[in-house]
């Protein structure tokens, strides 16, 4: 009988295992200092103070409505991506996944120049109307969708490609037109992507902080998200930001066992 | 039942298919080929989903679909295409109705009507299971249904029995010939077998490199295969005269006679090689004879005549052939 450890090939050697020994310390180090760090006794007081269930509130709230609007405006645009041909295509998919990589406090930025009181897009819109998008929860839901959206749309993307066009092909010789299609063949069979893309969107606006306050700012109550008021709080109220964290800790966690289960693993592989 | 009409086409997709096509109302037309030579893009220039090429053209009871282009889900086509594509996520009877809903019937009509084509196709009692708890024969019966409940004009089934167990498709050959003789529009088999050509085509068209290769009915195109292709299909040896290209011989396997010595006697050709390779055919064996031609000789022998003349790779024989078991043809349909 051999044992687990040693392998037909020999002994793992030393000059890799002690460093992935570190480097399994160094990533789960900091979780332990989290949880020991917690405020355990006061956890339920620290929760329920008027700041932090408006953090929280503010946080669920522009978190579901970021999946509701990628949902809505994301899901064409992985579709027009995967399905129709045309010039430039190559170009639009480099172009709107480029918020994937780029520093969150530069989309702010972008965000302010495009948005901004005297934007791109927002001087005009303010003229017109009035309006003022900055400093306002809208932002704050503005911010998060276009950092969260490109992880949406590459999920569902990646999986209306997977599913192939076979199965739209035999649905338009059955008379069926391309919106029918999409309705009852294409999203039924991308729905594990879909499903995968929106966890994923929902923990990029749930941890969104950058260009949160650089587009929304901090204030609490109205654009305070739970980072935003760890950030703030971190150096007056240590036990309060680590209650916070501990939660967006725990939410993380969620996240991952969601992506780990049956639904979103077929749709990674089908 | 459904409005008919014959077929004309001409496809000239560049690169991979130049190909004619004329087929009337109730014809069952067998295409069979070696793979690549096209007989998948036929089915889809026909069915809309690939243009037909510059010179191309589709029409179907005088009524053309591509002059102005006509799509796909406005043909009546019934295309089954290989490997079924069975939506994976509704039962079987929703698949059947799927085509019957996209074109405006209702709910309940729909299912009504894909339940007597699931009980016609003999998977009726299948109607609520989804595709992946369906057998490879259940499945293939199912996308059969889906495509006739629509009453296509064009019926286009790719391959249908590949990957099937023998005696499911088998089974399958039998009502598929039985749906096939009843349906009135025209109908394309796409076959890799011989005797689904042969048996189930009431015309056969071989494609070969993109291009025609013959055409005609079963019984011609059995007796006088043109190509290699069609040659090994019907188990034929088709020699063409080193004298006369423009003549082929065809003979059967089973009528050559294997000898050491040259054979004496009259009225047989005969042909001096060395043996290539021995292969079990039936209850006896098949074995191919390398000699001048380019393509070796096959003669069907007995395994006591293999014991006999010890018949191994190498060694150097005579193959003849009585003149009387011959047939001899122009190798075009004009010549």
């Amino acid at each position: 009988m051999t044992g687990r450890t040693t392998s037909t090939l020999g002994r793992p050697p030393a000059v890799l295992v002690v460093p992935a020994a570190l480097a399994s310390v160094f990533l789960v180090l900091p979780l332990v200092a989290l949880v020991l760090a917690t405020p355990w006794s006061t956890f339920l007081d620290n929760l329920t103070s008027p700041e932090v269930l408006d953090a929280l509130r503010i946080t669920a709230l522009t978190s579901g409505l970021t999946v509701v609007t990628c949902l809505v405006l994301g899901t064409p645009l992985a579709w027009v991506l995967a399905r129709v041909d045309f010039r430039g295509r190559g170009l639009l998919r480099a172009l709107v996944t480029v918020p994937l990589v780029l520093p969150p406090v530069v989309a702010g930025v972008a965000l302010v120049s495009a948005l901004g009181r005297s934007g791109l897009v927002g001087e005009p819109l303010r003229d017109a109307t009035g309006i003022t998008l900055p400093f306002t929860m809208t932002a704050v839901v503005i911010a998060h969708t276009f950092v969260a959206m490109p992880f949406y749309v590459i999920s569902v993307e990646g999986a209306l490609r997977t599913a192939g066009e076979q199965y739209d092909e035999v649905a338009s010789c059955l008379g069926a037109t391309r919106w029918t299609t999409f309705r009852r063949v294409t999203l039924p069979l991308a729905l594990p992507g879909v499903v995968a893309g929106s966890v994923l969107a929902w923990a990029r606006s749930l941890g969104e902080f950058g260009a949160t306050v650089t587009f929304a700012g901090n204030y609490p109550g109205a654009t305070q998200t739970m980072p935003s008021r760890i950030y703030t709080v971190l150096v007056n109220d240590p036990e309060g930001a680590r209650t916070l964290s501990m939660i967006l800790l725990l939410s993380s966690v969620l996240v991952l066992a969601a992506l780990r289960n049956r639904w979103l693993t077929t749709g990674a592989s089908a | 039942m459904s409005a008919g009409g014959g077929l004309d086409a001409r496809v000239e997709v560049p690169g991979r298919l130049a190909a004619d096509l004329r087929a009337d109302a109730g014809d069952v037309v067998a295409v069979v080929g070696p793979n690549g030579a096209g007989k998948t893009t036929l089915l889809r220039v026909l069915a809309g989903l690939l243009d037909p090429g510059p010179g191309g053209h589709v029409s179907l009871g005088g009524r053309s679909w591509t002059d102005p282009p006509v799509l796909p889900r406005d043909r009546r086509v019934g295309y089954v295409v290989q490997g079924q594509a069975l939506f994976p996520h509704l039962s079987a009877r929703e698949n059947v109705a799927f085509g019957l809903r996209a074109r405006g019937l209702g709910r309940a009509a729909a299912r009504e009507r894909a339940d007597v084509e699931l009980e016609r196709l003999g998977v009726g009692a299948f109607g609520d299971r989804r595709p992946g708890q369906l057998s490879g024969g259940q499945a293939q019966r199912v996308a059969v249904a889906r495509a006739l409940a629509t009453d296509p004009d064009l019926l286009l089934l790719d391959e249908p029995f590949a990957g099937l167990d023998v005696g499911v498709a088998a089974s399958l050959r039998v009502e598929l010939a039985r749906h096939l003789a009843s349906y009135d529009g025209v109908a394309l088999l796409v076959t890799h077998d011989a005797v689904d050509a042969l048996t189930l085509g009431t015309r056969v068209l071989v494609l070969e490199d993109g291009r025609v290769a013959q055409t005609g009915t079963p019984a011609d195109v059995a007796a006088h295969p043109r190509t290699d292709h069609v040659a090994r299909l019907v188990g034929l040896n088709v020699l063409r005269a080193p004298d006369d290209p423009g003549r082929l011989t065809a003979f059967r396997p089973s009528a050559v006679t294997l000898s050491v010595a040259e054979p004496t006697g009259s009225a047989r050709l005969r042909w001096s090689g060395s043996v290539e390779q021995l292969t079990p055919y039936g209850d006896g064996v098949r074995v191919a004879v390398r000699t001048t031609h380019e393509r070796p000789v096959l003669a069907d022998v007995t395994a006591a005549a293999v014991a006999e003349l010890a018949l191994h790779p190498g060694l150097r024989v005579w193959a003849s052939v009585k003149e009387t078991a011959v047939t001899r043809y122009p190798a075009t349909a004009d010549g």
